[in-house]
């Protein structure tokens, strides 16, 4: 590793000045899972790290407007096992469970894997899928933007230098919903997925036609994809399995996957379609039954 | 870029000045001599540096030591008691939980997060929780056979 200066500053502004002074060659810091891994393989060589570990409250897990606001510096293993993500979105909880070990969703933060932009990560799946926004501080004020607008490119998010990610903010699910995340991973557990995919399906008051529908993909291109027009084959309509499917199919047409030792391009398309369809008749199907369990 | 930082290591205070890149598995081997916990793959996939910080089980290679300052760190090397073994490595010597013994420590340490954190373990939750420690000699049965035998309280 390359050497660096270090700060652990204990309040946001203090570390968003340090940050301001020192421009392009501050990195910030959280879990370190993903920088650390990075300097050791010397692909990046920061020369001032900020720390966001000693500044308080950044960590919370809260209410906020009927959905739940989760700190930049919340573990994944905070999320993952906090009752109040279990109860209100079971599904972000579950998606948070499938990230690598439980050792590692110790140490790596929310704002932390958002801010890394990797494609192959499984919480920006599911928090597209919810329709999820993203916080951010700089020096001249605060921001928020729809996370699926937050990815721009393969490792490259909407961050300006010192600006730093403070937290997500996920809207709770209307009433007769349903959501389902589903990694497709052959290789092990731990693993980043080969294909992953979030669904969210919303009823008519009727409970029998989709209202809503969002969907959104990972690991089969340079960001997360959200799949407009699988959604839009859904909305307004009465939903059986051949539609589902048919839905399925069409994120054929969002996604670019790359080749790489977990599968060609063309492998990893087919399974994204296979997929999705799959993420979404589990979601339809958990929407049908909450309906059915408040009749 | 070198920092002196404060860690209370397996109970004991410890002051140490370090160059800001040391990672923490770096710091508690080559500065403070704990050799127990092992670098396997440097990328935070194995498991063979596994210690607990704060109570947490992370891994000391991908850590740097600078954001463990003030913090506790317990390794391997703090497990045993003065006469006698954790019941975790006792359990790993009865039922055979180990072959060649690199991945022993961060498997050992892993273990002990598991039963402080859920005392009584499914095979399932076992399975879960150790999954990021890999045995390249693939004794697999036995770790989890030994986890086992270490949560059943007539052996505590």
């Amino acid at each position: 590793m390359n050497a660096f200066e270090y700060a652990a500053p204990r309040t946001l502004d203090e570390a968003l000045a340090v940050l301001g002074e020192h421009g392009d060659e501050a990195r910030v810091i959280a879990g370190g899972t993903a920088l650390v891994t990075m300097m050791r393989q010397r692909l990046v060589r920061p020369s001032y790290l900020v720390s966001l570990r000693e500044i308080a409250g950044l960590d919370r897990i809260e209410a906020a407007n009927g959905g739940l606001r989760l700190g930049a510096l919340a573990t994944h293993r905070e999320v993952e096992t906090s009752p109040r993500v279990r109860e209100r979105l079971p599904v972000l909880a579950e998606t948070f469970r499938r990230v690598a070990s439980v050792r590692i969703r110790h140490m790596a933060t929310v704002g932390g894997a958002l801010a890394h932009a990797d494609p192959n990560q499984d919480p920006p799946v599911t928090l597209i899928a919810l329709g999820a926004r993203v916080e951010i501080r700089g020096a001249s004020g605060r921001r928020e933007l729809p996370l699926e607008e937050f990815f721009r490119d393969y490792y490259e998010s909407a961050l300006e230098p010192g600006e730093v990610v403070t937290g997500v903010v996920v809207p709770s699910l209307p009433a007769a919903s349903g959501a389902a995340y589903v990694k497709f991973l052959p290789r092990t557990a731990d693993d980043y997925a080969t294909v992953a995919v979030a669904a969210t399906v919303s009823l008519e008051p009727d409970g029998e036609r989709c209202r809503t529908a969002r969907i959104a993909l990972g690991s089969v291109g340079v960001t997360p994809i959200r799949a407009r027009a699988a959604e839009a084959l859904l909305a307004g309509q009465r939903v059986g399995a051949d539609l589902l499917r048919a839905a399925g199919e069409s994120v054929r047409g969002a996604v670019d996957p790359l080749s790489d030792h977990r599968g060609s391009a063309a492998y990893k398309r087919e399974m994204a379609a296979v997929m999705a369809g799959r993420a979404l008749t589990q979601a339809w199907d958990a929407a049908r039954a909450s309906v059915r369990g408040t009749r | 870029m070198n920092r002196k930082i404060r860690l209370t290591v397996n109970g004991t205070a410890r002051a140490v000045e370090i160059p800001t890149y040391r990672t923490l598995l770096d710091c508690l081997r080559n500065d403070l001599g704990l050799t127990g916990s092992k670098e396997g793959c440097g990328v935070g996939v194995c498991g063979a540096c596994t210690v607990l910080l704060d109570g947490k089980m992370i891994s000391s290679c991908i850590a740097l030591a600078v954001s463990a300052d003030g913090h506790e760190i317990t390794t391997i090397e703090g497990l045993a008691g003065d006469e006698r073994l954790h019941p975790v490595q006792q359990a790993f010597i009865d039922a055979g939980g180990f072959q060649c013994g690199i991945c022993t420590p961060g498997q050992v340490v892993s273990a002990k997060a598991l039963l402080d954190a859920i005392p009584n373990p499914s095979d399932a939750e076992i399975r879960e929780w150790m999954l990021g420690n890999l045995c390249r000699c693939t004794g697999y049965y036995k770790i989890i056979e030994s986890i086992r035998a270490a949560a059943q309280p007539s052996r505590a």
